[in-house]
């Protein structure tokens, strides 16, 4: 569950370069619910989710993750309640350290790390069977270094990662945007099987409006650092590319000019 | 180059891999560049052999020389992680404050020890000659230094370190607080760099206060040579090059200096490892250009 109210974000208060990243966004997203979030660029959607994540301290506003406020708190802090995928596949891991290695250090996230092993013969078992499940073949090269895996792979392996341990949200930052077409499918099919099999609570950036109508349960879409459009359910299911188009059209009463928006 | 002189080379490479691993820690774990280890060095030697002259215990006065050091090293790391002053700045307002604080904590420039008692006393009187008993005295404190540092890297609280100096957003990501393991590897480094010095002034019976001029370029000679001739994605096996690299450094130094023919002095030392280091890191640079 997040609950984010009067959020406010200013980047660069007080310079000539002051920009109003988040205007005000209340937005309150329930246990287990998949949200994708669309927008133009500048519109306010990875200040969002660096806010949720804690990398965007905001100037305004309270941020909630399952009934606790973490607006003040830092990233480290948070990463016990949010896991996040980022959109650059090379963020995601450690190129230098092992795939164990990588694994072993998202399986103590959120945990006080100790002096024990960190990859024992039981933690690798267990890792052998989370990778198998990727159907990558990657769980026969636990120890080779993440840096020889192309981008897809990493990226897969990030979604692992951050589904590794509980934790209530999961966080997507545009995280397929970097991959070959037939790669972020594969990627994006194994978010939704992660997503359904542990009900995690989702907020997926995309710069699809395809991609967010066919993924999650319900679409917001930002513009100039405000919630446009909000839509679930039966409201949702019946929409097309086109339709979102024409309610950005009437809420703002301009032309969508951003053509990146569209295609896809 | 006689025999003598040769483990008098391995000694003394086998001091400096304790440098070479502290370098190792900062420069390639934390992603690091530390200069401080040119202060830390003779702090380390300093503060060894004021204590040992005063009537402490050897052993207690290497273990105070490590905190020495790794007190220096937690200078360095609040400079940068809680000051934010760019990382071979801070590393280097330490190292020229830690030449005035060394000639503060020896009172004088040298101090002999020769006549003292050091941590290596006990083992001369075995029946070996000095000049094998300490590389042997060193090299097995060597192997445990490489055993408890790799051990350590392998562990949940190492790992975290390493992601630090690798992906600082992912492992923040991962909940790790990199300050922390800024300092702690810091400290760490900078610990086992005053036990090199604390080592160096009982293995030679001195300490001076400028014995750390150019510790860090032996200490990264150390750790290129030592990944030229062991590269492995192995932490374990990387130490090891490490010890290995510092070791042959020494004795090629010994057969240059020994080598009529080229004509070097000792005091052409610095130059030599300066030139050596440059080629080390310029080669592979070179080698990757010509393939492409």
């Amino acid at each position: 569950m997040i609950r984010i109210s009067d959020l406010g974000v200013v980047f660069g208060k007080g310079t000539p370069l002051e920009k109003r990243a988040i205007e005000k966004i209340d937005l309150e997203i329930s246990e287990g619910e998949f949200v994708s979030v669309i927008g133009s660029n500048g519109a306010g959607k990875s200040t969002l989710l660096g806010a949720v994540a804690g990398d965007v301290l905001p100037d305004r506003g309270r941020i909630e993750v399952g009934d606790v406020d973490v607006t003040r708190w830092r990233t480290a802090k948070r990463a016990g309640l949010v896991a996040r995928v980022f959109q650059d596949p090379l963020a995601g891991s450690c190129g230098t350290l092992t795939i164990e290695e990588n694994l072993a250090l998202a399986l103590s996230r959120g945990t006080r790390r100790g002096l024990g092993l960190a990859v024992t013969r039981a933690r690798r078992a267990a890792f052998v069977e989370r990778v198998a499940e990727l159907g990558l073949g990657l769980e026969s090269r636990l120890a080779d270094r993440m840096g020889l895996l192309s981008g897809g792979q990493r990226q897969a392996l990030s979604l692992l990662m951050a589904t590794m341990t509980e934790s209530r949200v999961l966080l997507l930052d545009e995280h397929t945007a970097a991959l070959d077409p037939g790669m972020a499918e594969f990627v994006l099919d194994l978010t939704r099987r992660i997503v359904e099999e542990r009900g995690l609570t989702t907020l997926m950036v995309t710069h699809s409006m395809r991609q967010a109508l066919d993924h999650g349960t319900r679409t917001i879409m930002l513009h100039e650092g405000r919630i446009i459009l909000d839509v679930s359910g039966a409201e949702r299911a019946g929409l097309g590319v086109d339709d979102l188009v024409e309610m950005f059209r009437k809420v703002r009463g301009q032309e969508l000019s951003d053509d990146a928006l569209l295609i896809g | 180059m006689t025999s003598i002189a040769f483990w008098g080379a391995v000694e003394l490479g086998l001091v400096y891999a304790f440098v070479g691993i502290g370098v190792y820690l900062a420069f390639r774990i934390l992603d690091f560049p530390d200069l401080t280890v040119d202060g830390s060095f003779p702090l380390g030697a300093g503060v060894a052999a004021v204590l040992i002259t005063s009537g402490v215990n050897p052993w207690l006065a290497s273990l105070a020389a490590m905190v020495a050091g790794a007190m220096a090293g937690l200078v360095t790391a609040t400079l940068n992680v809680r000051f934010k002053i760019l990382h071979l700045l801070a590393s280097i307002l330490t190292m020229i404050a830690l030449f005035s604080v060394n000639l503060r904590v020896m009172g004088r420039p040298n101090i002999a020890i020769i006549t003292q008692e050091t941590v290596l006393t006990p083992f001369y009187s075995l029946g070996i000659p000095d000049y094998y008993v300490r590389p042997a005295f060193v090299g097995v404190l060597v192997a445990v230094a490489v055993f408890l540092v790799a051990r350590f890297l392998s562990s949940d609280f190492g790992l975290a370190m390493r992601a630090t100096g690798a992906n600082q957003r992912m492992a923040r990501a991962n909940g790790i607080d990199t300050g922390v393991h800024v300092y702690t590897g810091m400290a760490l480094s900078n610990a086992l760099v005053g036990l090199a010095g604390a080592l160096f002034a009982q293995t030679n019976g001195f300490a001076d206060v400028t014995s750390g001029l150019g510790t860090i370029v032996v200490g990264l000679a150390a750790v290129i040579v030592g990944e030229t001739l062991l590269p492995s994605r192995y932490i374990a096996l990387a130490l090891v090059g490490c010890v290995l690299g510092s070791v042959v450094y020494r004795i090629a130094v010994q057969l240059a200096l020994s080598a009529d023919v080229i004509g070097l002095k000792a005091s052409d030392l610095n130059l030599a490892t300066a030139v050596l280091v440059t080629i080390a890191l310029v080669l592979p640079r070179l080698r990757g250009r010509g393939s492409a």
